[in-house]
């Protein structure tokens, strides 16, 4: 039965996550946006957390079509997953990204790793590595490789914009083993830090979430153990790729949430200047006859719950094994798009106090921006989701 | 509890409807539009579905069902799915019924609820748009006093569907700083219902203006009798009556622009192939969803009795704006062809304004 209403189950892990991101993250937001690439100490605490829907997935999960005619709850791992984020984000998203051993690494280990590899890597903090200076959106055409030498892979290449790069114990890293085969032929690897060959070469200066170190690394003759591949090293034209891809699914619902959680601080903080102001928001009057400020503010509000609404459902889907393909792409291209929206109209309607660096609406536009970048663009995004739509191959549709 | 997947009776309300729709109203609904009037016969045969009466008591003639805010945003979406004048004209009836059986005194339940919850259609309404720039809905221009044992209401009221052959109407009024609602007959000689509106849109759906002069009507015709009632309630609830018929329309505006898109070759291959049109396509499938999504999270909030005043707000002024645009996409795609009245796409970019300009014109 249709319901959008929160169980009480989920409402307390929404509010327990407020309080946590309030009084953890929000006060340092600014003190790490400014010390660029400093280790927030203060996460520590957080260590392990599994914000990014972490521990080992359930071995029957995903692959069964399992048709429940019933959903028990809405605490499954994704939703209640989005939402935690959504939260955390509210209080600082360049925080979020940096939560030891909770980086898109984790996410990917967890999904597909093997019992041993869980036991040997499970615990440590993972970044993940796709990016190329020659490949962004085209992640199918990356060229670092991967050669197995006996008992080994030998890894060689240049890899960009790795989140948690500088804090991160080991990487996940995307090479190809048999460039012939194409996408069939891209695998991941778990390479960990201080492996001889391996080299982090230097750390970027962002627009926003500064809180979060993004870094280059070199893959010189980085010889691997065999066994840290993660899934079958066979090339097989129909999966491989496809594999890999799956992976977003459940993380781009997730992006998406980070997008909610810092436009709901934008949205926060207009509302409390607006009531400050002595404006009296009560959802009645006709828009029209609004003063242009009342009006913008609840654009900004419908936009957001818009955004929260298909981020939940992509996350529901996947909590109840529904193929989520284009629900999630839809969520990451409102949110990433909109989320952008809405913090550059709330610098915009705080005239002065928005341009401030005393507060930080400046940096919420700043740091929304990566939102509907990374993890597919929402120009990628819109290609998913009208290939799917329009039932059309990549070829049709380039 | 967070549940995006529709119950055994959610999906057959759907299908029950989606049916009826594909039969009587997508095929006919350009002729409809072209003579302005949608045939008796259709109209019966929606009102057999029983949408408007299904939560009304039984001894007042209805079923006596739970009232669904969900499932009646159900049943609007896909009437408007076919078209959305015929989704307002088939629903009429609630306007009147609704905010009765939800607000009335046992009384007034009683005694007009019966006559309007048999077999068949009978027109009755409810008048709130009010013809001024700045119309606003929370207030009215349109006042009601109380003189003696009597309300006397003066006021200008326009867009009241099928007030031409209503015979009761709830005419909303500010009384006392408070927005209320008056049960009218429309034989009182202080209501003059005029001529039928002509219309940016919803050319097949009869709406006239509706003049009060010093039209009294008995004290005990005010909704819920002294006490008033709860006209906020009435307003959210036709806030999202609004938003689900937009996603319906734009559901049906999107359909036809991207089956137009696969056949539609230029440059030797379809238009869909190119991501010019391609991405409008896909702008249009999730705002197709987030307006239902909108809808269906108010109606969720009065499904389980809470207030639901921003989220209704938000609804339909977040369906006011997106319909509107969408429907210009869907217009757009079609390019030439789409501003040729043979394609439905011009209809939906005509109705689209109703949903941001007007207020309380569907509610069931």
């Amino acid at each position: 039965m249709i319901d959008l209403e929160f169980s009480e189950k989920l409402e307390k892990v929404q509010a327990s996550m407020r309080n946590l991101s309030k009084a953890m993250l929000r006060p340092i937001a600014r003190k790490y946006d400014e010390a660029e690439h400093e280790y927030p100490k203060e996460l520590d605490a957080f260590r392990g957390m599994p914000v990014m829907g972490g521990g080992k997935k359930k071995k029957d999960d995903g692959d069964k079509k399992k048709k429940k005619d019933k959903p028990k709850s809405d605490t499954g791992t994704n939703l209640s997953t989005v939402v935690t984020i959504e939260e955390m984000c509210w209080g600082d998203v360049g925080l979020l990204l940096s939560i030891p051993n909770a980086g898109l690494g984790n996410a990917a280990i967890s999904a597909v790793a093997t019992e041993e590899q869980m036991e040997k890597f499970g615990s440590k903090w993972a970044a993940m590595a796709i990016t190329e200076p020659a490949s962004g959106s085209d992640s199918g055409s990356i060229s670092t490789t991967a050669d197995l030498d006996g008992d080994e892979w030998v890894l060689n290449g240049e890899k960009i914009f790795v989140t948690c790069a500088d804090r991160c114990d080991e990487v996940v890293v995307w090479a190809t083993v048999d460039k012939e085969a194409g996408k069939a032929g891209i695998k991941s690897f778990i390479v960990e830090k201080g492996t001889p060959g391996f080299k982090l070469e230097h750390l970027e200066h962002k627009l926003g979430i500064r809180a979060s170190d993004t870094g280059t690394f070199v893959l010189n003759n980085c010889r691997i153990p065999k066994e840290n591949i993660l899934g079958s090293a066979e090339v097989k034209q129909t999966e491989g790729f496809k594999g890999v891809m799956k992976t977003f699914d459940n993380t781009r619902p997730m992006v998406a949430a980070m997008a909610n959680g810092v436009a709901s601080a934008a949205v926060d903080f207009t509302r409390e200047k607006l009531q400050e102001a002595g404006y009296d928001l009560d959802y009645q009057k006709n828009p029209n006859n609004l003063t242009s400020v009342e009006k913008e503010f609840y654009w900004m509000e419908a936009q957001l719950d818009a955004m929260r609404l298909l981020t939940w459902r992509a996350a529901w889907m996947a909590d109840n094994n529904e193929f989520n393909n284009l629900e999630a792409s839809m969520s990451k291209a409102k949110s990433g798009r909109y989320g952008t929206l809405i913090t550059q109209k709330c610098v915009e309607l705080l005239g002065p106090l928005g341009f401030s660096r005393d507060e930080l609406a400046e940096k919420w536009m700043r740091d929304s921006k990566i939102l509907d970048i990374f993890e597919g663009t929402g120009q990628i995004q819109h290609l998913i989701i009208a290939r799917n739509i329009l039932n059309l191959t990549r070829k049709e549709l380039k | 509890m967070i549940n995006f997947s529709m119950s055994k009776q959610q999906q057959m309300v759907k299908k029950e409807v989606a049916k009826l729709v594909k039969d009587i109203v997508t095929e006919n609904a350009h002729e409809m539009d072209e003579n302005g009037e949608i045939p008796a016969e259709s109209i019966e045969k929606a009102w057999g579905l029983g949408a408007s009466v299904s939560s009304v008591p039984e001894e007042c003639g209805g079923y006596g069902m739970d009232d669904s805010p969900i499932e009646s945003a159900i049943v609007l979406e896909s009437l408007a799915y076919g078209d959305m004048a015929f989704a307002i004209a088939a629903t009429t009836p609630s306007l009147f019924i609704s905010p009765i059986a939800k607000m009335g005194t046992e009384d007034q339940k009683m005694k007009y609820l019966p006559n309007y919850c048999g077999e068949t259609f009978t027109p009755c309404t409810m008048a709130i748009n009010e013809p001024r720039f700045g119309f606003d809905a929370v207030s009215l221009a349109t006042t009601a006093e109380k003189k003696g044992g009597s309300y006397v209401i003066n006021g200008e009221k326009c867009f009241v569907p099928m007030a031409g052959n209503a015979k009761h109407m709830l005419v909303a009024a500010a009384c006392d700083g408070k927005n209320e609602l008056f049960i009218v007959s429309t034989d009182n000689p202080g209501l003059t219902v005029g001529d039928r509106e002509k219309t940016l849109g919803l050319y097949a759906l009869e709406m006239n203006k509706v003049t009060l002069e010093n039209c009294e009507v008995p004290a005990e015709d005010r909704l819920g009798g002294d006490e008033g009632c709860n006209y906020d309630l009435m307003l959210q609830r036709s806030r999202v009556a609004m938003a689900a018929l937009a996603a319906g329309m734009v559901n049906a505006s999107y359909d036809t622009a991207r089956e137009y898109a696969k056949t539609r070759e230029q440059f030797g291959e379809p238009i869909a192939h190119r991501q010019a049109v391609a991405f409008m396509l896909a702008e249009m499938a999730y705002e197709v969803d987030a307006i239902r999504l909108m809808a269906w999270k108010a109606a969720s909030k009065l499904e389980a009795g809470k207030d639901a005043a921003r989220e209704a707000y938000l609804a339909k002024m977040y369906a006011g704006e997106m319909t509107m645009k969408m429907c210009d996409y869907g217009v757009q795609i079609l390019g030439g062809h789409g501003y040729i009245r043979d394609y439905p796409v011009e209809r939906y970019y005509r109705n689209a304004r109703a949903i941001s300009n007007l207020e309380g014109i569907a509610i069931v």
